[in-house]
């Protein structure tokens, strides 16, 4: 009994691990590579699962129609991106303070904007395989938990091999390094950045997808995911993309475990824990900032 | 310059007319003045799901000034956003009373909110009806505060007292307890323990988890273990479909033959059409079901006038839980201030603790702290449901009603297992 606990608590922490690690992927690159606190981020997810909710009502399904919508998602990062640029980062104005107000005011926004649209009652997608499991032994995947959870890897993949393979990725990663380096290589650093900031964005359409297949949203439903995604991005190593899946599985793990064996109540502690850990004894992350 | 007799005359007449105009037209204005209802709505926020108390306040504001207000002078609602916050109710109100001088209150959505504003009603002595404000008064003991929901007496304990009733008669002894972190489901939980102990259960597995919980499946694994007759759920919208989803893919054992109770979010139909069939053979609680024993002319009519306006204004298309009891609240103003004869809260408050009122909901009558006195908190439990369809939700037999006896329209079907699968 006990062993069939633990085996079903590490798969389902490990599931969950990777939906927080989808979550936090588009911030683990405007904040971590970045350095923009980009607290507006779960309100991108959400608004993704909303509009992946909108499709899914026409009979398409929320993952695949996410892809498109990624590229829709792109273009509004960068003319976000643009809009900040302009009001801050030119005026060399563009102080934490400042742009954490920034987002939490873009946030607020969104979320009225969603109100307004979608009304205040929970959503969520119709597809075949919520409340099916995949049954291996003694453990039991839920479909609605494993088939949002593989889009993380797959993300972080493709992710990582673009920052270290391409051209654009290897820029994104050098204007995280030194802003002015970039430039004297003859590289424009304000559309490197607009660019990572687009890729970003697109990462919340897939994100929200995955987040409305796991359950039901509503247009705040972003605030309960903020905290765990600094936690999940701090505790990877800014910048660090393969260490946000690894950090994201960490916490799902720990938490299913505490989940399991001590208090569900305490679960959300977990997270924040780790992060304080994390902040006093590697204040460089797991997987040290690599770049 | 020296005024003449006459001009000095005309002076005092003139002057004395100015000074008293005011009071003449004051009285004159008061004859015909809007009787002013005050309150406040989660337009905007978490509780903004809530807004449709404004259209239930509408529909009954609009019937009474077509049937010629209320001591003759038209009824006027005069609302404010409280953005789901409690730090906005404290200065709402003083507003509504100190510079709209609305004359009767009608409290905001839930105890929580409500909260804040009953110490300000007892004090300044307010006649106030509560909108699902759950205990609201019990410690405030405010006797010009009157529910518009069932709740009954001691409500804290007592509201979901039908799920512990079935479970009785079906011969449940062991009894799992799962509620969220949040104080609504504590205080539910609480009581569901003291209910235990009275009818000589044993809580064989009592556990909380964190709010927006996605995954249960440890949880019902360990319920699981415990092999429980019952389980009683105190859930909010997302981890009540979390937790329903959760049944279908990892079980909960054929051990439990009642499964819910009190999971907030089966009240409405955006989650009643998201889980469509997995709801079969779940219990949990409503005020309203479209079941025979609740046939009544007027609440068919009312749900029918609201479901155009939901519609129109993107509401929950059943409106089968708050809006009737936003009517229920003007109503139970109708009664106090029509019996009274004036807007005298003392004289309102009397209609109401010695006097059955009619509403769409069927009678109310109030105990000294403004309680019904005969909960009214039905105990559901979903069969037949086919489909994602909401209109399914209207047809009876889909809800079908085990408690309270008066009410009732069919028996559990039990266990669990057997009724998720018929």
């Amino acid at each position: 009994m006990i062993l069939e606990l633990l085996a079903n608590a590490v798969s389902t922490g490990v599931l969950l691990g990777c939906i927080y690690a989808a979550l936090a992927l588009g911030l683990a690159v405007s904040f971590g590579l970045l350095h923009i606190p980009n607290i507006a981020h779960p309100v991108f997810v959400v608004t993704g699962a909303f509009a992946a909710t909108v499709f899914n009502a026409m009979g398409w399904d929320p993952l695949l129609v996410s892809l498109p919508l990624a590229l829709v998602f792109y273009g509004a990062g960068i003319a976000f991106f643009e809009f900040y640029s302009r009001i801050y980062e030119k005026r060399g104005e563009a102080d934490t303070m400042q742009a954490l107000t920034l987002f939490f005011g873009v946030s607020l926004v969104i979320e009225t904007v969603l109100v307004m649209k979608f009304g205040a009652d929970q959503r969520s997608t119709d597809v075949d395989y919520v409340g099916q499991s995949l049954v291996l032994g003694p453990v039991v995947m839920p479909y609605r938990l494993l088939i949002p959870a593989l889009v993380a890897p797959v993300m972080v993949t493709a992710l990582w091999l673009y920052l270290k393979f391409t051209y654009a990725g290897i820029a994104i990663r050098a204007v995280a390094h030194d802003e002015r380096a970039l430039s004297v290589s003859g590289i424009n650093p304000g559309w490197i950045k607009r660019h990572a900031f687009g890729l970003a964005a697109a990462t919340a359409a897939i994100s929200g997808a995955a987040l409305v297949i796991v359950g039901p949203i509503d247009p705040f439903a972003g605030r309960m995911q903020i905290g765990r995604a600094f936690a999940v991005v701090i505790l990877a190593g800014m910048g660090s993309i393969p260490g946000t899946l690894a950090a994201g599985i960490l916490i799902g793990v720990t938490e299913a475990l505490v989940g399991a064996f001590g208090s569900p109540s305490w679960a959300p502690a977990v997270a924040f824990t780790m992060l304080l850990a994390t902040l006093a004894f590697k204040p460089s992350g797991l997987f040290g900032a690599s770049r | 310059m020296a005024a003449t007799r006459r001009e000095f005359g005309t002076l005092v007449a003139a002057a004395g007319a100015a000074v008293a105009m005011p009071a003449v037209w004051r009285s004159a204005h008061g004859q015909g003045a809007p009787i002013r209802i005050g309150t406040t709505i989660s337009k905007t926020g978490a509780l903004s799901a809530t807004k449709s108390t404004l259209t239930g306040l509408e529909l009954w504001r609009d019937d009474v000034n077509k049937a010629g207000g209320l001591l003759g002078r038209p009824v006027e609602l005069v609302t404010y956003d409280d953005q789901s916050a409690v730090a906005q109710i404290p200065s709402l109100f003083s507003k509504l009373v100190d510079i709209d001088k609305v004359d009767v209150l009608v409290s905001p959505y839930g105890a929580g909110l409500s909260a804040p504003l009953m110490p300000f009603i007892k004090q300044r002595d307010l006649f106030t009806i509560g909108m699902f404000a759950l205990a609201g008064n019990d410690a405030t003991r405010h006797d010009k505060f009157f529910h518009s929901a069932p709740w009954g007496p001691d409500s804290k304990i007592n509201w979901a007292r039908g799920f512990f009733d079935v479970a009785k008669q079906n011969g449940c002894s062991r009894i799992a307890v799962l509620s969220a972190d949040v104080e609504f489901a504590k205080t539910a939980a609480g009581g569901a323990e003291q209910i235990a102990a009275e009818y000589g259960m044993t809580v064989v597995y009592k556990q909380s988890y964190p709010p927006a919980t996605n995954d249960f499946s440890s949880i019902l694994r360990n319920i699981k273990a415990q092999t429980p007759d019952a389980v009683f759920v105190c859930s909010y919208p997302p981890d009540s479909t979390a937790l329903v989803r959760g049944l279908s893919e990892v079980g909960i054992g054929d051990s439990v033959k009642l499964f819910g109770g009190a999971m907030v979010g089966t009240q409405y139909a955006s989650l009643l059409t998201s889980l469509g069939p997995a709801l079969n053979g779940i219990v949990s609680f409503a005020l309203y079901a479209p079941e025979p024993t609740m046939a009544n002319t007027e609440m068919t009519a009312f749900l029918s006038r609201y479901e155009k306006v939901a519609a129109e204004q993107g509401l929950d298309p059943l409106g089968f839980y708050i809006p009737p009891f936003a009517y229920v609240a003007g109503q139970l103003i109708a009664a106090a201030v029509t019996g009274a004869g004036s807007l005298d809260k003392a004289a309102m408050a009397k209609v109401l603790h010695e006097t059955e009122v009619k509403t769409i909901a069927g009678p109310a009558r109030f105990n000294a702290i403004g309680d019904w006195t005969e909960r009214r908190v039905l105990m559901v439990q979903f069969r037949d449901i086919k489909g994602k369809d909401v209109e399914q939700f209207r047809q009876p037999g889909r809800q079908v009603i085990l408690d309270p006896p008066s009410l009732r329209s069919g028996e559990l079907v039990a266990p669990l297992a057997k009724a998720r699968s018929s």
